[in-house]
């Protein structure tokens, strides 16, 4: 069955549920490395998203709104990072009500390229990119859905092993070592309700 | 935990409910140009530069307050410690460009940059020329100037770009004398409390009873070290043995001088931190120009204080004493 805009709908729903769950958590785990607003951002970012999503004829209108919508909200970093997946993502879906779910694991990607680019960052750097990019890498050698979201999983528990070198936290130096980038985290959480999706 | 106490009405709404008080109290000073978008009501005319500053809120009167005549025109306005979105940043610079482009002017953080880096090419479409100087004053943020991030030193920098800009200085000039601005100016500071964002209450970071954060960030990011609590003459020293090394100015210099509270620490505590700093620079033959005491750059009810020093030369100095009138700060 292919994956709808009324899927991706539901999706937007379920990613400004799990964020708005997760907000305190990100927060805190923010707080230990940065300046404590990540939960913030993402429950914002994606309750905009949610309320764009709903009544637009194409998966790349959805997608396009999506990230307007979250960069308008937001600001901060995760705005523009974000954003710049999001639009990613709808260039990979195209202008289509729909696409074979055989298709959808190269949003991963998409996004993952779009992160990297607007982020000028590469993985190893304690960011968000660590979790992406190995998604994204699992996505493009053809995983199934549980196997990208291991992969991206696996790289947000590497993150608490890296000192930051780029991001709020670089400031740190060593004393970033030992706790999670909660970008990272959260992006973990999104390729979570991706996979429950779409797998 | 209990939640922190804070006179707010909704923490999702505490940004927009401040805006629509700061509006309310200065009408003669500042206008909405567009939603987060703030304009100064005299200042921005044709042929002059625009100057256009933001950052996230919960640093007041940091941005919004320094927009006035002879100081910024225009401020985006991001939620707290939020980089503002790029629209607000476009908005603010289409309102305020008076023809002879747009210099952007903000705290160097990764997310500020991203989105003021959107903002530059959306201005960039529109035909409007827009640069970037990047503040970089907080010297216990990295040893590599470029990797620093602005801090309370801003009203200085931004003080000299705007007066330039008010001077009828073409965009060339201005960006030349606000990154000169920049580079001359030193910040350090220590945090003795944790603040709170308005939507979670909750303190951001655990500082022990007794202890204080050296070299911590305006947003409470950690700095250098915890160290125990010192006397306000040992942290004085302590910060300004690490700016005047840095600084190296040759004796009889003048300087400016900002000792700034990061939300709640009292002008007693701040007059005693002056005191010293005073006694220091007398001790390297620097002479004073300038004094603020004050808030003038807070991590909204966070224990600490700031030193920051600029070290003044001629066309500083001009550029300082240059007038301007805004909301939360005066000159002449």
């Amino acid at each position: 069955m292919d994956f709808t805009t009324q899927n991706l709908t539901a999706l937007f729903e379920n990613l400004a549920a799990r964020m708005s769950a997760e907000r305190d958590a990100l927060c805190a785990l923010d707080g230990l490395i940065g300046d404590a607003d990540h939960g913030i951002a993402m429950e914002q970012g994606m309750a905009a998203a949610a309320l764009a999503v709903p009544n637009l004829a194409t998966l790349q209108d959805q997608f396009n709104a999506a990230a307007k919508a979250f960069l308008n909200a937001v600001g901060a970093s995760s705005g523009p990072l974000y954003a710049t997946a999001l639009m990613r993502a709808a260039k990979a879906a195209g202008p289509r009500a729909a696409m074979p779910r055989s298709e959808t694991p190269a949003l991963i990607a998409a996004m993952a390229d779009g992160i990297a680019h607007r982020g000028k960052a590469e993985p190893g750097q304690k960011t968000m990119l660590d979790a992406w990019a190995p998604a994204a890498a699992a996505a493009k050698s053809g995983a199934n859905w549980a196997e990208i979201l291991s992969a991206a999983q696996s790289g947000a528990d590497a993150t608490a092993a890296m000192q930051a070198t780029l991001g709020r936290a670089a400031r740190l130096g060593e004393r970033s070592l030992g706790h999670k980038d909660p970008g990272a985290v959260s992006a973990c959480m999104i390729i979570a309700e991706f996979a429950k999706a779409l797998g | 935990m209990a939640p922190t106490q804070k006179l707010i009405n909704d923490g999702n709404h505490a940004v927009d409910e401040m805006l629509r008080g700061v509006l309310a109290a200065h009408p003669n000073h500042l206008t909405l140009a567009a939603p987060r978008a703030v304009i100064a009501k005299h200042g921005p005319r044709a042929g002059k530069v625009a100057l256009v500053i933001g950052g996230g809120s919960g640093h007041e009167p940091t941005f919004l307050g320094f927009v006035g005549k002879g100081l910024a025109d225009a401020c985006a306005v991001g939620n707290v410690f939020a980089s503002p979105p790029p629209q607000p940043c476009v908005d603010a610079a289409m309102a305020a460009d008076g023809g002879a482009g747009v210099l952007f002017m903000y705290g160097n953080y990764a997310g500020d940059v991203m989105n003021f880096d959107m903002a530059a090419e959306m201005l960039e479409m529109e035909g409007i020329e827009a640069r970037t100087v990047l503040t970089t004053d907080d010297i216990a943020s990295s040893p590599d100037r470029a990797k620093r991030r602005g801090v309370a030193g801003n009203v200085f920098i931004f003080k000299a770009a705007g007066a330039a800009a008010d001077k009828m200085l073409p965009l060339d000039e201005v960006a030349r004398i606000a990154a000169h601005a920049n580079a001359r100016t030193y910040t350090m500071g220590v945090a003795l409390s944790a603040c709170s964002l308005p939507q979670t209450r909750r303190l951001n970071f655990d500082l022990p009873a007794g202890e204080m954060e050296i070299g911590m960030g305006i947003h409470g990011e950690p700095g250098i070290r915890r160290g125990a609590l010192k006397p306000a003459n040992a942290v004085a020293d302590e910060i300004m043995d690490a700016i005047l090394a840095e600084m190296n100015a040759p004796a009889g210099a003048k300087v400016a001088v900002l000792v700034n509270s990061l939300g709640s620490t009292p002008l007693m505590e701040l007059y005693i931190l002056y005191a010293r700093v005073a006694a220091r620079l007398g001790a390297a033959d620097l002479s004073v120009h300038t004094a603020l005491v004050g808030p003038y750059c807070t991590s909204m009810e966070m224990a600490g204080a700031s030193i920051t020093i600029m070290h003044l030369d001629d066309e500083l100095t001009q550029m300082l004493d240059h007038p301007c009138d805004c909301a939360m700060f005066r000159v002449g």
